[in-house]
């Protein structure tokens, strides 16, 4: 299998300006809005917010899984060069389940429920590298082992609801790995999990992108998740980037308000074996609706350092430190009154 | 402190019907012989995955069905089998928030009237004026704007209606609320205000909790003493710190261990169990953990572990487990285990 390819030049995946909007009864939702990243070969990079933050819409703009109407997608996102949404219906079929692929939050309601788990694993191989039912089973197989199955052979004839949350999680990943694909989104895919399940699941995406190489795009709402398997993390309020930074400097120095009111609202397990007791820190007040136009920062309603600037005008995205962005007029300032 | 629910050798069976004649042909084990007890004003949390029964626990307390066997005592009078009449208004010291705000409210009835049905039902307001009175206070109780009360849940966001669920809970003037899972659907902010305010209600009313959750760090942050619960059993009580830094039970080291704590590079411990939890239809015998625990030896298999304190924990601190019936140097867990949980 492929080697991570190397760094620099072209990144694998290219987002400029996503705009995902929804026409609705009210109004038009923003649910994206102007949102740039980029992902390298073989990189993990996550996408982390609270519900309705847009980075579930996000990820589905870039399979183009967003029903057009009432959905419109504009902006520009290139896989390995080709802009993904100038492609015809019949193109972008090429790329869905083959070089791109997605698991997504649900085991429970993502597999079809009437079809064995090795049917469901050979439909992306017979599909897109046209094998035989044979030798798709027998890959499925193959798959079933590689994501850690017991007696692959008798669960590829199993339907969905003869397994576990966590085997039918495992099963989804199979699926998505079944043609090699280059980028992987993987939207809450432990969300829906006990933790020792959940455990075993980082485990494995972890090992097989080691032997897969391919990148992953972690959509999902857990720090502690981002913290153990991304490389770099794009952080999302409202359907704006407001943070992005690799993942070490983002937990030890957030840079925007945000994403230090996320962390500080977080208990951590062994809190209490440090002594005295503190109170979480609270974000107060809510998510602005998306139905109306933000002129200034998406957070200042709810940010304590909110000044008149921030409610005029919307800070831009600034480089605060090498390879760390963040949006917000202050941010630096921040930093200096910490040190 | 004094004891304000006792709950002995509690156990609940759901009968499996199949067949054309609705005939039994088993049981679903849901809760196998849980004791525990909970003091007024004090929080007990009882953590666990999925189909371990700690949902069952809660409904049993508040006799949302009746038990298959045991004792559940609420103030030194015995609820379990206490006739409807005469259960009614013991009913009003212990109330509930659920899991999902969206579908606890009722979405054709106001917030007032939500608030009022609790005062109207066990007659704690003397008139009109004074019902009036009580739901604006509980308002300000839960930090919800008092003119907030004329409009539908439809109207609130998650963290706002958990905030109303809370309210209608207190309505009653309860001694105890089960919380269950009642912080896990929210947003990581959001779900800080509301813990943070059962914190404060329970400081400003000596409430008594039993939080039912499976997210150990909330649990950790909130609690006075953890119950871990594994298929239908409780494996393990402690206080909080003696849990959190050296857990007793294999299972409840896992646990702690398989949490993602949000410090990138930390080097952790992790122990990562096999195989997914047993059917609670046909649970293992011996130790219900064996088939999963990294420890296990002849004895965990025909023999069933109690609840004991190991010679190596502190007072209060109790687990089932036969580790601990060996010597110490041969016990993986009679030392302090705490860099499981601490990142290094």
């Amino acid at each position: 299998m492929a080697l991570p390819g190397p760094r620099s030049g072209q990144p694998l995946l290219e987002v400029e300006n996503l705009q995902t909007h929804f026409r609705t009864k009210d109004g038009v939702n923003r649910a994206v809005d102007g949102v740039s990243f980029h992902v390298n070969a073989g990189e993990t990079v996550a996408i982390v917010g609270e519900s309705g933050c847009g980075k579930s819409v996000t990820s589905m703009s870039i399979l183009r899984l967003i029903p057009e109407p009432p959905g419109k997608i504009a902006g520009a996102i290139r896989f390995q060069g080709k802009d993904l949404l100038k492609l015809s219906d019949r193109e972008m079929r090429q790329i869905r389940g083959n070089e791109i692929s997605m698991i997504f939050q649900e085991p429970m309601t993502s597999l079809n429920p009437v079809l064995t788990v090795g049917r469901q694993i050979g439909e992306t191989l017979r599909l897109h590298q046209g094998l035989s039912a044979r030798e798709a089973e027998q890959k499925a197989i193959e798959m079933l082992t590689l994501v850690g199955i017991p007696e692959p052979a008798r669960r590829v004839r199993e339907y969905p609801h003869q397994l576990s949350g966590g085997m039918r999680q495992r099963v989804m990943i199979a699926i998505a790995l079944a043609c090699n694909p280059k980028l992987l989104i993987a939207d809450e895919p432990t969300t829906a999990l006990d933790v020792t399940i959940q455990a075993q699941i980082l485990e494995l995406m972890r090992d097989l992108k080691h032997r897969v190489g391919a990148a992953i795009v972690l959509i999902t709402h857990d720090l502690g998740v981002v913290a153990e398997v991304a490389e770099r993390v794009i952080v999302m309020y409202a359907g704006r980037k407001v943070e992005e930074a690799e993942v070490g400097p983002l937990f030890r120095t957030p840079r925007h308000p945000y994403t230090q009111g996320l962390l500080g609202s977080m208990p951590k397990l062994g809190s209490s074996l440090h002594g005295e007791e503190t109170r979480l820190a609270e974000i107060p007040g809510l998510v602005p609706s998306l139905k109306a136009k933000i002129p200034g920062c998406v957070f200042a309603t709810r940010c304590p350092h909110t000044t008149d600037l921030c409610r005029q005008v919307a800070p831009a995205l600034e480089e605060k430190a090498p390879g760390h962005v963040a949006a917000c007029h202050y941010a630096l300032k921040e930093e200096a009154l910490a040190a | 402190m004094t004891r304000l629910l006792e709950v002995s050798d509690l156990k609940k069976h759901f009968p499996i019907k199949a067949g054309f004649f609705g005939g039994t042909t088993g049981y679903v084990y849901a809760v196998d012989g849980v004791s525990f007890g909970i003091d007024k004003g004090e929080t007990l949390s009882l953590v666990g995955e999925s189909g371990c029964g700690k949902s069952t626990v809660g409904k049993a307390i508040l006799r949302l069905f009746d038990i298959t066997a045991g004792q559940v005592v609420l103030d030194g009078k015995r609820i379990d089998d206490m006739p409807a009449g005469s259960l009614r208004p013991l009913r009003r010291r212990v109330q509930v928030v659920f899991q999902d705000p969206f579908s606890s409210l009722n979405p054709r009835m106001k917030v007032k009237d939500i608030l009022a049905e609790p005062i109207r039902n066990f007659g704690l307001a003397k008139d009109s004026k004074e019902l009036d009175e009580r739901v604006a206070k509980l308002m300000d109780t839960v930090r919800l704007p008092r003119d907030a009360v004329n409009r539908w849940p439809h109207e609130f966001s998650g963290g706002q209606r958990q905030r109303i669920g809370i309210a209608r809970a207190l309505a009653a003037e309860p001694d105890l609320i089960v919380c269950d899972e009642a912080v896990s659907a929210l947003d990581v902010s959001v779900k800080a205000q509301i813990v943070n305010l059962l914190q404060d209600l329970q400081a400003e009313l000596g409430l008594a909790l039993l939080f039912i959750s499976h997210d150990l760090a909330i649990v950790e942050h909130m609690t006075h003493r953890v119950a871990v619960m594994y298929l239908g059993k409780i494996v393990e009580v402690a206080p909080k710190r003696s849990l959190f830094a050296a857990p007793k039970h294999p299972y409840t080291q896992a646990l702690l261990s398989a949490v993602p704590v949000p410090e990138p590079g930390a080097s952790r411990q992790r122990i990562i169990l096999k195989g997914d939890v047993p059917s609670p239809i046909n649970p293992p015998k011996g130790c219900r953990f064996h088939t999963r625990c990294p420890y296990a030896f002849d004895r965990c298999r025909v023999e069933e572990p109690k609840l004991a304190q190991p010679s190596t924990a502190g007072a209060g601190h109790v687990a089932a487990c036969h580790l601990h019936s060996l010597p110490e140097a041969e016990n993986p867990l009679a030392a302090a285990v705490g860099e499981l949980v601490v990142p290094a």
